[in-house]
């Protein structure tokens, strides 16, 4: 999946302090009936964010008209449960580029990092205070320099660092994917492939 | 140093080691299915790539798919199209499929240890986390989003930095009514549903080489609800008996290189682990969960635990208790249910409707409850047939339903509706898992069947 390249960005960031945010919540199983990835966005949150009948949710951040931005802050452990990737197309094609918690689980990690979407990973400590500051004022700039490996958040004046590995680093600040990696090295795999028994 | 099982295993998969990166990991399995190999498939197109090792990958059916009237049309429209795309792709892609009537369908963590695609020492993966199942067989084995799915079709591979390692001990005979799913229920009650992330687990003691090969796959089913990126456990002779003379496990001269190869897959007793823990089997009960992740899970005799208010987790807590209806300290024994849901690939097996099937022999469903017993696979829908265990179900008010995922994701007709009970043997209670507004209540076959024979929260073991 290609991406845009994301070097450094700053924005406004919309603020979610809920724990445990499995993604069920981020998309449900009925929205995954699609055969090409389309229309995720507009299902984010799906059922946090409307009524069954298709009403807005005014209680929910997302339609709070005070808070928007391309930065998600999510409680710990954001991103448990399913593997599927269409939580993380939804997050991206909803506008957001970077998600920011003190914890994520494993696979939506990765999937994360596989398609454009840079996930930071800060103390609970820092955590809580941007909550604070985002809440306090709405308008708070929140700044991800990926090139240099830092956060900074307008009004606080602790940073922290971003911990990625160089591979990654290098893909998210191109846009490129590890498909491209892989296919480069086709014979090495395809050598490696016929000397496995099963 | 030594070596633990899942070193084995991974370093004997690795292609290339990048520095400051991952690791490029080759792939002997990929299984996929409808709903998240779309995607994948058109990625490939776009880049004008191939199925790199077709024969290695295997599609079937299950999660978008009716458990009525299978011979029937696909009435929704949109499953019925996702259906038909990943038969179009196997087709042109050359990659064996398992469509709905086909003898081999089935949920594909069923069907693949069924099959004997699932092997000791290999390296499974698919879209779909609960991968972890085949981690009983001594592979490494965990679930994947769609980019990566595209990734093992085109190359074979997949890139990813090597996790740190746990091992979780249990020792000793299990109690009455214990069955592997209160071991796991158990252990993520413990250790929280982010207890394990960033590690590969091992199971290792009594408690799990005890168990048959469908217990140890249910235990690793639940592997990726404490976090983890998979779990897994030693291969042993009960293992290589089931492997043995499976449509798809080697055979001949290769069943005996392969055999050298699994008989050294075990962790060496200097290996070093970055995290253990250790429980006794005397500690667990049947157990059930209140709220809404797989972590708030308790013995079945226990109140609902109480928090402190003015913590910040505990905001989480309350709104957890809220979606489901209950109160600090409540006992969930007696509890009103609604629906009863057995099935899923972490209890769809045969010996989880033959312990359903256990209990409700003799005895009537309650008028109060609906049931829906869904069998993994077409396989164990047969043996279900065969067995003699149907003619038990009906007997006692129920009735059967055809093979998939069903409501354990309710991506189907099987929806679980707002504000009802169900006490279920799936693996997520997750807000709207099995139905927007649903209410689930994980537990073992055993206390499932007691639930739906009293229509309430019932001990089972006063049935066994
Ligand atoms: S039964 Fe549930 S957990 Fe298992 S493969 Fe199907 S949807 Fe996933």
């Amino acid at each position: 999946m290609t991406y845009d390249p994301l070097k450094i960005l700053e924005s406004t960031a919309v603020p979610l302090p809920i724990e445990n945010v499995d993604t069920d919540q981020i998309i449900p199983a009925r929205f995954l009936k699609a055969t090409e990835r389309v229309g995720f966005g507009e299902n984010l949150f799906r059922d946090w964010r409307y009524n069954q009948d298709g009403s807005l949710k005014n209680d929910f951040i997302l339609n709070n008209e005070n808070f928007s931005g391309k930065i998600l802050i999510g409680g710990k452990n954001f991103g448990s449960g399913s593997s599927r990737e269409h939580a993380v197309w939804a997050i991206y094609d909803y506008g957001f580029r970077c998600v920011v918690s003190s914890f994520f689980a494993d696979i939506f990690k990765n999937n994360c990092l596989n398609i454009g979407v840079l996930p930071v990973q800060i103390s609970d400590q820092f955590l809580s205070q941007i909550f604070d500051e985002v809440y306090r004022n709405p308008k708070t700039i929140i700044k991800i320099n990926l090139l240099e490996e830092f956060i900074s958040v307008e009004g606080i004046e602790k940073t922290e660092k971003i911990s990625i590995t160089a591979y990654k680093k290098d893909n998210m600040t191109n846009g490129f994917d590890d498909i491209d990696y892989l296919v480069n090295i086709k014979e090495k795999i395809k050598n490696f492939s016929s000397k496995r028994n099963f | 140093m030594g070596k633990t099982l899942f070193d084995k295993v991974w370093d004997s998969h690795v292609v290339e080691r990048i520095s400051q990166g991952p690791d490029v990991l080759f792939i002997d399995r990929h299984m996929i299915h409808e709903v998240t190999s779309p995607v994948a498939f058109i990625g490939l197109k776009n880049r004008g790539l191939k199925v790199m090792s077709p024969e290695r990958t295997f599609a079937t059916a299950d999660h978008n798919t009716p458990t009525k009237n299978q011979h029937l049309p696909v009435k929704d429209p949109l499953s019925a199209n996702q259906l038909k795309t990943l038969e179009r792709n196997a087709k042109e892609y050359g990659i064996s499929y398992w469509g709905l009537g086909h003898k081999n369908n089935g949920i594909v963590h069923v069907i693949g240890p069924e099959q004997g695609i699932t092997l000791p020492g290999a390296t499974i993966v698919c879209g779909d986390s609960h991968t972890s199942t085949h981690g009983a067989f001594g592979a490494i084995a965990f679930g994947i989003g769609t980019s990566e799915v595209e990734m093992v079709l085109a190359t074979q591979c997949i890139m990813q930095v090597k996790p740190k390692k746990m091992r979780i001990n249990i020792n000793g005979e299990l109690n009455k009514g214990v069955t592997p799913k209160d071991i796991a229920l158990f252990i993520i009650s413990k250790i929280s549903t982010s207890g394990a992330t960033g590690y590969f687990v091992e199971y290792s003691g009594s408690a799990f080489s005890d168990l048959s090969m469908e217990g140890r796959m249910t235990v690793c089913n639940l592997s990726i609800e404490m976090g983890a990126r998979g779990g897994m456990i030693a291969p042993d002779a009960k293992t290589f008996e089931y492997v043995k003379g499976r449509e798809f496990s080697p055979k001949g001269n290769d069943w005996e290189k392969a055999m050298k190869f699994w008989k050294t897959l075990s962790s060496d007793k200097d290996a070093k682990f970055d995290k253990e823990f250790s429980f006794n089997s005397n500690e667990i009960e049947p157990m059930i969960t209140y709220g809404t992740n797989p972590g708030m899970g308790l013995s079945i005799l226990q109140k609902i635990p109480s928090k402190d208010p003015e913590k910040s987790e505990n905001i989480s807590y309350k709104k957890s208790l809220n979606y489901m209806g209950y109160k600090e300290g409540e006992f969930m024994l007696g509890k009103k249910i609604d629906y009863v849901f057995l099935g899923s690939c972490t209890n769809g097996r045969i010996e989880d409707f033959r312990a359903f099937s256990s209990i409700v022999k003799g005895r009537k469903k309650s008028n109060r409850v609906t049931a829906w017993l869904v069998p993994g696979s077409h396989n164990v829908m047969n043996a279900i047939k065969e067995e003699g265990i149907l003619d038990i179900l009906e007997n006692s008010g129920f009735e059967l339903r055809e093979p998939g995922c069903s409501a354990c994701l309710a991506m189907n007709d099987d929806k679980i509706p707002k504000g009802k009970y169900v006490v279920s043997t799936s693996n997520r209670n997750f807000e709207g898992r099995q139905g927007p507004g649903a209410r689930t209540i994980l537990a073992s076959p055993l206390v499932a069947a007691a639930a739906a024979i009293t229509g309430e929260i019932t001990d089972p073991r006063k049935y066994l």
